[in-house]
């Protein structure tokens, strides 16, 4: 659907040229909740804004759907934009235009006749649940109205991709949680590929299939959502992913596993029996259940004795239990540790 | 105050609005394109492009560093040339029109630049061309402050027609010189004074509240 291939962008400032991405390969397929997930300053939003081409790759080319954006004349890239729309994090509605004659531009745009465009965003503001306001201003909704409005407008033409470019960012949890299941609904009623991008794991987790994590300018690690949730391998996803120690330091210092679970097993009381099992104490340092992909997951955290021997039975057990682990799976918060 | 000088006084009122209106309007017919460019040629905007924002911006620097009377005197031969006199209501009107346009151009300018970049993005990822984006988004969306703007322009267009009573620009400014200044009738120089301040209040509450009832941003 969408091939990134080898993109790089650098940007000239007074100082020296600055490098925002670099070397970046994806593949994103038909029907995808792609992520794109990493820090502020990460160079997220200057790769999105380079798959519709508002920025011009330095080098490298964006394929879509088998066309290469940077043979289109300006006239082809621009009816191209169509089928990509595009949400951000302001929402980016027109002021002076009522929320029917935002839902409009686009269409006016595509040359759409006015009575037909009229109807067609009257049927789009039914779907993002607003059909009483279409005689508002932007200024008289709630950010999460605003953001059904702007992504009733990204899919007035029909589009086949749709960007979200930290769409909900300004949003609180719980509207953040409707409009992600609204991208969800539009994602399977209509077919439309999605491109999220954020700094916020909780996005991920709710509604992507895959994700790709970004760290200065480049790819550091990509694949299905639950295989990264499960061994994340790279510094930035660890610290996105794993719970954090908070600097608390340990009296008694001794190996620290992370056991990882999904479904069926977060039923089962796996720390209790792994206790009375080995005969053998451990302390739980952290642990959390999320919904990822619809599938439950959960990570707990703990620290064993120090005594070899009970250690080794210990992980012999998970072992046998087939159970996901990994050692070391703490990551103490860099933030406190001067203080402690 | 006899017949005559009521009629003195309609008939300078008349030559006034007819220069600062007609100045006016012209004024930004052709400050609003000079405006727009400035903001689309300048660094990150729409289409930048440094040579013609840096000699555009020179032009009307240069233009409205000049004080209006001077601009006035040192414009009578292209006057002349263009409406065959020097004196007069409408051969003020072309000084008021050259001075007013760069003035008017940096004002549509600063507008423009109270846009939200991230709209301008919006609808360039909509696939709008940049014609569509300069008429279908940068105008509207700063309608109410272009608005503002007009008002602001009328008013001082209307100060620098009075100026122009100083060289037989005619309308209420000739009036105050000829029969405040040299006559010493402080009379009619008070009337004159009362007149302007009065088109000048009507003008700009009536454009502010077109302004304030325009703009949907609350």
């Amino acid at each position: 659907m969408i091939e990134l291939k080898n993109i790089t962008k650098t940007f000239k400032s007074e100082n020296g040229e600055v490098s925002a991405l670099k070397d970046i390969s994806l593949k994103i397929e038909k029907g995808d909740i792609y992520g794109i997930i990493g820090l502020s300053g990460a160079g997220k939003s200057t790769l999105v804004r380079c798959i519709n081409f508002l920025e011009l790759p330095t080098s490298g080319q964006v394929i879509f759907e088998g066309i290469n954006l940077a043979a289109l004349s300006y006239r082809q890239l621009l009816d191209k934009r169509q089928s990509m729309s595009m949400i951000f994090q302001g929402f980016n509605l027109l002021a002076q235009r009522t929320v029917l004659k935002n839902i409009c531009y686009p269409m006016e745009i595509a040359k759409v006749p006015m009575d037909q465009a009229k109807k067609r965003a009257r049927e789009l503001l039914g779907m993002v649940g607003l059909s009483e306001k279409e005689r508002a201003y932007p200024s008289q909704l709630s950010g999460g109205q605003k953001q059904r409005v702007a992504i009733a407008r990204a899919l007035a033409t029909n589009p086949k991709v749709l960007l979200c470019d930290e769409a909900t960012s300004a949003l609180d949890p719980e509207t953040t949680r409707s409009i992600l299941e609204l991208l969800g609904e539009i994602n399977k009623t209509l077919g439309v590929t999605i491109i999220i991008i954020t700094h916020e794991m909780r996005v991920v987790e709710q509604i992507c299939n895959k994700v790709a994590v970004i760290d200065g300018g480049q790819v550091v690690e990509e694949g299905n959502v639950r295989d990264i949730f499960l061994a994340p391998k790279s510094e930035v996803a660890r610290n996105m992913i794993l719970p954090k120690s908070d600097g608390v330091k340990m009296d008694r210092e001794g190996p620290n596993l992370r056991i990882v679970f999904d479904g069926q097993s977060a039923f089962e009381p796996v720390v209790s029996n792994l206790t009375l099992e080995c005969q053998a104490p451990v302390n739980i340092l952290g642990a959390n259940t999320k919904n990822i992909g619809g599938k439950a997951f959960g990570q707990i955290i703990i620290q064993l004795p120090q005594h070899p021997a009970s250690v080794e039975r210990m992980k012999n057990y998970l072992i046998s239990q087939k159970i996901h682990f990994e050692e070391g799976g703490i990551i103490h918060d860099h933030r406190h540790d001067s203080d402690v | 105050m006899t017949t005559d000088m009521i009629l003195m006084f309609k008939d300078g009122m008349i030559e006034t609005l007819y220069m600062v209106f007609v100045s006016t309007i012209t004024a930004y017919v052709l400050g609003l394109p000079t405006g727009v460019i400035l903001y689309i040629t300048s660094k990150g905007s729409l289409c930048p492009c440094a040579p013609v924002n840096k000699v555009l911006g020179i032009i009307v620097n240069i233009i409205r560093s000049v004080p209006f009377l001077i601009l006035l005197v040192a414009l009578l031969p292209f006057t002349r040339l263009i409406v065959g006199t020097s004196i007069g209501s409408t051969a003020t009107c072309v000084s008021l029109i050259v001075a007013a346009t760069p003035f008017v151009g940096r004002m549509v300018e600063s507008s423009l630049k109270e846009i939200d970049a991230g709209v301008i993005e919006a609808a360039k990822a909509m696939g709008s061309n940049h014609w569509q984006v300069i008429y279908k988004v940068l105008i509207p969306e700063a309608g109410p402050s272009l608005i503002v703007g007009g008002v602001i322009t009328f008013t001082t267009i209307l100060g620098y027609s009075a100026m122009a009573g100083f060289c037989g620009g005619g309308g209420l400014g000739t009036i105050a010189v000829n029969y405040g200044y040299y006559r010493y009738n402080n009379r009619i120089m008070l009337i004159t004074v009362v007149l302007l301040v009065i088109i000048v209040q009507i003008f700009q509450e009536v454009g502010m509240k077109i302004a304030a009832k325009s703009d949907k941003r609350l």
